[in-house]
């Protein structure tokens, strides 16, 4: 790992104001990533902004029709608790699935979010449930948020505070995980908001995608056999020696199926 | 440059200069000398290096020392009792011969251990959902959840 500079900043202030001051520094949420990659020097930063003693980006919060977590919120915290499980259960259940235990003590949503790994499970959440990305600027439409591999649209120095669900009337996530790494090699989820349905494609793009003709099919009639006939083109999906893009096509209908299943006990 | 970190592990005060690229593993085999806690993989994937971090399991290669300044630690060498018996879940894992060449053993036992609290009688899917971020190239895993399972009972709930 290269060296750099670290820092704890008290306040979200304090830290935007850090960065500001650092071009080549970055945010350190729980580090489950980005420690790695600087470990591989993929990344190097010359500071590191570590975000963990920023209370005001921790907490959950339920309204009768959104979720809004915290940026800084662990993955054990949101697939334990119990709000979060009563109004999205998806969202917690996917939680409860991302890396390994010891990883869900440290990782973070907002983290996940940021990073936007194109076989992280989060994005197919928040693109999924059609979720708001709050920051210390602006609110961001999932729809707008995700933008490419490893690219989304947040600006320099932006930094993600929170992230509100909307609470769908079901919701399932269903992912094919790579034997070896256990990361999706195609993860679906799938949303209904009751005649509108959403559906959200992890680990088969570049980044997280929504999938057009099964959102139809579904708003038109949630039911397993509404997706389970779709056959998705392989067109610019990911291929590497793990799966062709062919493959991550037929497991794309696959798992949507499964999740509409899902969604429906 | 050198910068200062301080933590408690194993109920003990501990601090250390070091660089601010000091994964905590490290600081915790090198500068403590704990060299209970082992590296395996040093990518994420084996737990060996697993420690708990405010009394949550967490993978000491996948952190800096400094994301821990403040924090509480546990590594294996404050698991057994102070008269040096064994913890029920060490003897559960002796009993059991839930090892072999013993590398793996330090983050089985810390995960277990962790795990165990919020689970005092877990089923054997449970116990084996709980293992997949720690790995064995030994045992094939049978001895291992049966010695978390024997552990988790004896514990009752508390480490």
């Amino acid at each position: 790992m290269h060296a750099f500079e670290y820092h704890r900043p008290a306040s979200s202030k304090d830290a935007v104001s850090l960065v500001s001051k650092k071009p080549e520094g970055r945010y350190l949420a729980g580090g489950q990533s980005l420690v790695q990659a600087m470990k591989l020097r993929l990344s190097s930063p010359s500071d590191l902004i570590d975000l963990s003693a920023l209370k005001d980006l921790t907490g959950i919060r339920t309204s009768g029709s959104t979720v809004e977590i915290g940026a800084m919120a662990r993955h054990a915290e949101v697939a334990g608790s119990a709000e979060v499980k009563k109004a999205i259960p998806a969202l917690a259940a996917l939680a409860g699935t991302i890396g390994d235990r010891q990883v869900r003590h440290m990782g973070t949503l907002g983290g996940s979010l940021a990073n936007d790994d194109p076989a992280a499970d989060y994005p197919a959440a928040a693109l999924g449930l059609g979720a708001t990305i709050h920051t210390n600027k602006r609110k961001i439409e999932a729809d707008k948020f995700f933008k490419g591999l490893y690219e989304t649209a947040l600006e320099p120095g932006e930094l993600i505070t929170s992230v509100s669900f909307p609470v769908p009337k079901r919701a399932a996530y269903m992912k094919f995980k790579n034997p070896a790494s256990r990361f999706a090699m195609v993860g679906v989820f799938v949303a209904d908001f009751g005649g509108k349905a959403r559906v959200a494609v992890t680990g088969a793009g570049p980044s997280v995608f929504r999938q057009a003709e099964m959102e139809k099919a579904l708003s038109a009639k949630f039911a397993p056999d509404s997706v389970a006939g779709i056959k998705v083109k392989p067109d610019g999906l990911n291929s590497d020696l793990h799966a062709s893009p062919e493959y991550r096509a037929h497991l794309i209908t696959v798992m949507a199926r499964r999740a509409v299943e899902a969604a429906l006990k | 440059m050198t910068i200062k970190v301080s933590m408690k592990v194993n109920g003990k005060a501990a601090s250390a200069e070091v660089e601010a690229r000091t994964l905590l593993v490290t600081l915790i085999r090198e500068n403590l000398r704990l060299t209970g806690t082992h590296v395996g993989c040093d990518t994420a994937q084996c737990g060996a290096c697993t420690v708990l971090m405010n009394g949550k399991a967490i993978k000491s290669c996948s952190i800096v020392a400094m994301q821990a300044e403040g924090a509480e630690i546990m590594t294996i060498e404050g698991v057994a009792r102070p008269d040096g018996s064994l913890h029920p879940m060490q003897a559960a894992f002796k009993e059991n011969h839930g090892l072999q060449c013993g590398f793996c053993t330090p983050g089985m036992v810390m995960n277990a251990l962790d795990f165990a609290r919020s689970h005092p009688n877990p089923t054997e899917q449970e116990v084996r959902e709980s293992l997949e971020g720690n790995l064995c190239r030994c045992t094939g895993y049978h001895n291992i959840v049966k010695s978390i399972m024997a552990g988790a009972k004896a514990m009752g709930g508390k480490i």
